[in-house]
């Protein structure tokens, strides 16, 4: 069941996530941008996490929102307007939806994925976050058929080979783009947190 | 890690109550929000001027807050930009009926950040905004594959210039074309000798030897152009000044205004004995320097280097520079 509660849960393993891998981004940011990734996500996360604690949200729809905002408000930096736009508009296609099965949930992430696109414009291949995001969304909406389980692990998977594809390209969005030809060999830091919000939906969303 | 602080988490909100113990004459502070304000604003009919970044940059932005230069200044955590909440607080703040002008340097975060800013400000209403970007930082060479250039040392004249037309009464759209102008008729260039520690990460952004340089460094430790041996003043001042000068449009102007800004790490009198330098590489290149500035302007945490900024100014730029401005971080004619 992917209803509020499931969501609540996915935030909360994210966060768990993003706490045991952020020295991991935080290496990875130092070497191609400014060494604060893991840093900037666990304070937003944490406060994302403790907002199930909070109290009751009326909708889906309204607590995704409220995630969003409150990444905006609190990671900083690129990511927060990333994250936060991923998760305010993936509350777009739920907002009558209270437990979504896989092809609803399906067209959320899509636009989520398209909320990232038209606030980072970037390309395939720039080496940024939607290297991971872009792959995920189409191997869940290719596994839609298998149901939500099978679907969230097909794009957690799918991420972890998109965030594992930046290591080999040149960085031509954001801060690591400066690095040029040096930005090659090194993990992109926003698609390896992707690859963890995508395994923390997969053990938690369905 | 050997710095002044009590704990990483707590650097940028300390910092600012330190600030607000030490100006309480100029500086009103947004503790909740970490916003610097100007004490006697907001202004009815004057433009407002907000900018705002990663701190770490210090005296920018926030030492710019004050008569004749910035009304408001949003303080991000170390290296990482302010969010949208701080931006929309500040611009409804400021706001004098004259509407507001958004200085943002150009990283990825800043720009992002201002932009939902003014999305979501865009549903209240009210007020007009309209955001400059500056982009100064002749490093990053080809900007269809990056991000583009950064914003730098124009930033800081331009908050001065632009500052004192909103302080004698200019419109926004006068302000923002003023804006606009100084971006365009500035450019820079930075090297850095040694790296920087943001306080969270503990361990140094990146690794220089003894024997090297990073010439073309971002402001927060971004690597530049390329790697060279570690040289003398006298090379290095060209190796800053000749990129500056080449990309820059020098037809119809009368004088420059030259900025050469230490990185933090650096002391005063390597920075004159660096200017000495460049005054002669420019006066031997035909630029005449109307006004010069020396001193650690846009840090970089403890990072030592330097930076240039050639800034080709027309008489009104010139004239609006010597205006009155007291700010904690630029004071005179007052």
């Amino acid at each position: 069941m992917a209803d509020l509660a499931a969501f609540q849960a996915w935030m909360s393993a994210f966060a768990e996530e993003v706490s045991t891998h952020a020295e991991h981004l935080t290496d990875l940011d130092r070497a191609i941008g400014d060494g604060d990734h893991g840093s900037n996500m666990a304070r937003g996360v944490d406060k994302v996490a403790a907002l199930a604690d909070d109290g009751e949200y009326p909708s889906l729809n309204a607590y995704l929102k409220k995630v969003g905002m409150t990444l905006v408000s609190t990671v900083g930096g690129a990511s927060g307007p990333l994250y936060g736009t991923f998760f305010l508009r993936m509350a777009g296609p739920l907002a009558d939806v209270e437990d979504p099965g896989t092809e609803e949930l399906g067209h959320a992430l899509r636009a989520g994925v398209e909320g990232v696109v038209s606030r980072g414009k970037a390309e395939l291949e720039d080496k940024t976050m939607y290297d991971a995001w872009a792959p995920a969304v189409e191997a869940f909406e290719s596994s839609v058929d298998d149901g939500t389980q099978a679907a969230l692990e097909a794009a957690a998977a799918a991420a972890a080979r998109g965030r594992d594809s930046t290591e080999g390209l040149i960085a031509r969005k954001g801060r690591a783009s400066y690095l040029g030809e040096r930005s090659r060999g090194h993990i992109d830091p926003g698609a390896a947190s992707t690859a963890l919000l995508l395994q923390a939906a997969a053990r938690t969303l369905a | 890690m050997k710095k002044f602080i009590n704990d990483p988490a707590d650097v940028v909100a300390e910092a600012l109550r330190g600030m607000a113990a030490a100006h309480p004459d100029r500086l009103r502070i947004d503790h909740d929000q970490h916003i610097v304000y100007r004490k006697d604003g907001p202004k009815q009919g004057k433009v407002g001027l907000v900018s705002g970044g990663g701190s770490g940059h210090e005296p920018l932005h926030g030492g710019f807050v004050g008569t004749g230069m910035l009304d408001a200044a949003c303080a991000g955590e170390m290296f990482t930009s302010p969010v949208p909440d701080q931006m929309i607080a500040a611009t409804q703040e400021v706001d004098g009926g004259a509407g507001v002008l958004h200085i943002v340097k150009n990283y990825t975060g800043d720009v992002m950040n201002f932009e939902m800013a003014a999305e979501l400000a865009a549903d209240d209403a009210g007020t007009e905004v309209v955001a400059v970007v500056t982009d100064d930082d002749v490093a990053v060479q080809d900007s269809l594959f990056t991000a583009g250039r950064r914003g730098t040392g124009v930033t800081v004249v331009l908050e001065k210039v632009v500052g004192a037309a909103a302080e004698e009464g200019a419109s926004l759209s006068d302000c923002a074309a003023l804006a606009e102008r100084v971006n365009a008729s500035g450019r820079s260039m930075g090297v850095a000798l040694t790296s920087c520690t943001v306080p969270s990460a503990g361990k140094p952004t990146f690794d220089l030897g003894e024997d090297e340089l990073e010439l073309g460094v971002g402001i927060h430790g971004e690597p530049g152009r390329e790697r060279r041996p570690m040289a003398s003043a006298r090379e290095v001042a060209g190796m800053m000044v000749e990129p500056v000068l080449a990309e820059l449009d020098r037809a119809g102007s009368e004088g420059a205004i030259v900025l050469l800004n230490g990185m933090g790490g650096t002391p005063l009198i390597e920075l004159y004995l660096l200017y000495g330098e460049v005054a002669r590489i420019l006066e031997q290149s035909g630029v005449t320097v109307a006004r010069s500035l020396v001193g650690n302007y846009i840090t970089s945490l403890e990072m030592a280097g330097a930076s240039v900024t050639v800034v080709t100014a027309d008489d009104e730029m010139v004239r609006l520079w010597d205006a009155p401005v007291n700010t904690p971080g630029l004071r005179w004619g007052v």
